[in-house]
């Protein structure tokens, strides 16, 4: 699925990023294909989470380029920025819920927002991808300061999916959750892009999710993308840190189990 | 992209089939929908066919409506199915199909007398409850600051002492140009409505006694509420929505001596002394009103003001200042610990705060009232 001959959705060139005097980003050349899973990991603090929040608009660039949907988001005018925007959908680290709204009114948010539809409609609807995230619709009535971390996750994943998005950012879904949750939301996000064939951008430090559901892997470091393909092509890799994270005490299990 | 369309049906024997095409997709789902409800309406056939073959563009919308109609056909007792379903949609359905949509009914609508006695009784408990949480802060400072006292090694020094800039340093400026500008007033109305009886010189003992007594305390104490109240209470709140006081707890550190204490001591300190500061500042704001406005002499308002005021004068405003401290500082520091997890509620405890410390400053002003008048100071 590595893009053979397909526009890429998501383009990012020679993007560069300073933040408070810093430069974190230097130089990112970055494709995403509709489609596609891609993984997109690297060490703590290499600048995952300000790329990802650069190509949505919430941290400004010094240099580069970012098209998404085949528009230059710097030449966009506000109508087709929103239009763009109602087409990605995003799950922050911490879920991000609207701490004085219902879970059914999260969910609803960016419903009522963008679409003109019924109120009937946009609660089934609410119900529907409460229900597709593994939830119970008992949930609709509760505030997210009533939930467990697990289940905040799943609700900013149906939020992030209310509007049927083409594009789905997520950084870092799995962490905090146990393995077995982080696996069946693993499972979810798989099956849900299959059913909806978007493309789903993950920021994540889990090599389980990496293995199991990742079409393609990026590796960000020193302010680049130090490699960017299939996981095989990763595990082949000479360079040293993804040696050490690929091939490192945690994947070597991984590897071993991955062959019985 | 062509809007979703849904064809009504063409009868065969007791079938009806219905055909949909297009994009059955978010972007129309608000005009799918009525039609939807109108070609499903006048449907007398027992058994109903929906053909997707020609539906282009697919997704949780579509698929819901679909679904939906599926449902109320069964539930009137026809036979209903699906044909046509592309393999590239058949996820889609299968997820819409397997949601059961089951909320339970919402809390029923009590009739509004009763909500108001409802409501009357909350509030009269929450009082109460209120009451209750400000002894009970109250006695685990004081037992916090016996542990110090005991231990002085425990105390919180720099803390304090930053909390003393926060509160007091930082807050003179505002203090002072808010206090010359009462005194002002309070020197202007009373030269203005004295005249008429030509008693102006009197206009000195009014403004030494009211600022000394009542005015001075009370403005500062309502600023400091404002300002330094509330900030305490975000402050708190905040930490106790990001865990930061169950660190503190777990770590076995008593969140009140390390939080709570020093920011009160601050507060104590710093509150008598803005009130000195403050009242000086009325005093000079209405001498230089009197002067320039009244035309009374500095030397004659100096010579009004020492026999129209007696040390007791002073005294009594000054010794009101920490107890009124105490208060404002205790109400913040329970609205803080008060803070749920959302973000409204951190707003509502702040203003809490500021409400009920200004509240209780004004009561407590008036229970030492009674109390210097029967003392007869």
């Amino acid at each position: 699925m590595a893009g053979n001959g397909k526009a890429p959705i998501i383009e990012v060139r020679d993007l560069v990023v300073d933040l408070k005097g810093h430069r974190i980003l230097n130089g990112v050349t970055l494709d995403v294909y509709r489609g596609e899973i891609l993984g997109f990991v690297g060490a703590s603090g290499a600048g995952k989470s300000v790329l990802t929040r650069t190509i949505v608009g919430l941290l400004p660039k010094q240099q580069g380029r970012i098209d998404v949907f085949g528009v230059d988001l710097d030449h966009a005018g506000e109508v087709q920025r929103q239009e763009i925007e109602r087409r990605w959908g995003i799950l922050f680290q911490q879920g991000a819920l609207f701490s004085s709204l219902t879970v059914g009114e999260n969910v609803e948010f960016p419903i009522r927002e963008y679409l003109d539809v019924s109120d009937r409609l946009m609660t089934e609807i609410a119900i529907t991808k409460l229900e597709m995230v593994g939830l119970k619709p008992d949930v609709y009535r509760k505030y997210p300061s009533e939930l467990s971390g697990g289940m905040i996750k799943r609700v900013a994943l149906a939020r992030a999916l209310a509007l049927d998005p083409e594009i789905l950012f997520l950084d870092e879904p799995t962490s905090g959750l146990d393995p077995i949750s982080a696996g069946d939301f693993d499972q979810l996000i798989l099956t849900l892009q299959r059913t909806s064939a978007m493309a789903v951008f993950m920021v994540t430090h889990d090599l389980d999710s990496l293995h199991t559901i990742c079409d393609r892997i990026a590796v960000l470091g020193e302010g680049k993308i130090l490699e960017a393909g299939t996981m095989d092509a990763m595990l082949r890799s000479q360079h040293p840190w993804l040696k050490a994270y690929f091939h490192g005490a945690r994947a070597r299990v991984l590897h071993a189990v991955a062959k019985n | 992209m062509t809007a979703g369309i849904l064809h009504s049906g063409q009868a065969r024997g007791d079938w009806v089939e219905l055909s949909a095409a297009g994009s059955w997709t978010a972007e129309y789902a608000s005009a799918i929908e009525p039609q939807v409800e109108a070609a499903t309406r006048g449907i007398t056939a027992r058994g109903v066919a929906i053909n997707i073959n020609r539906i282009e563009y697919l997704d949780t919308y579509g698929a819901w409506l679909i679904e939906r109609t599926m449902r109320q056909w069964a539930k009137e007792g026809r036979e209903a199915r699906l044909v046509g379903l592309r393999e590239d949609f058949r996820g889609l359905f299968e997820k819409v199909h397997a949601g059961t949509q089951t909320l339970s009914a919402p809390p029923p609508r009590t009739n509004s007398i009763v909500a108001t006695l409802v409501s009357v009784g909350m509030t009269m408990s929450a009082v109460a409850a209120d009451l209750h949480l400000f002894v009970q802060m109250l006695g685990s400072l004081i037992a916090a600051f016996g542990r110090v006292i005991r231990h002085p090694t425990t105390f919180r020094f720099t803390s304090t002492i930053h909390q003393l800039e926060r509160v007091g340093w930082r807050a003179v400026p505002i203090i002072l140009l808010i206090t010359v500008l009462i005194g002002a007033i309070l020197a202007q109305q009373g030269i203005f409505h004295f005249r008429k009886f030509g008693a102006d010189i009197y206009v000195i003992d009014m403004v030494g006694v009211l600022v000394l007594r009542e005015v001075g305390v009370l403005i500062v104490c309502i600023m400091v509420a404002g300002r330094s109240g509330s900030s305490y209470t975000a402050e708190l709140g905040a930490m106790r929505m990001r865990e930061e006081v169950d660190a503190l707890r777990t770590m076995g550190f008593d969140p009140v001596e390390v939080l709570i204490l020093p920011r009160i001591i601050a507060l104590v300190i710093a509150v008598p002394t803005l009130t000195f500061l403050g009242s000086m500042a009325a005093l000079y704001g209405g001498g230089l009103v009197a002067w320039l406005y009244g035309g009374i002499a500095p030397e004659v308002f100096l010579t009004r003001l020492r026999e129209a005021v007696t040390m007791s004068t002073f005294e009594v405003g000054l010794i009101k200042a920490p107890f009124m401290a105490l208060v404002i500082g205790v109400v913040a520091c329970v609205e803080g610990l008060q803070v749920q997890g959302s973000a409204e509620s951190l707003g509502e405890q702040t203003t809490n705060s500021v409400v009920k410390s200004i509240f209780l400053v004004i009561v407590l002003d008036g229970v030492f009232a009674m109390f210097f008048a029967s003392i007869g100071m």
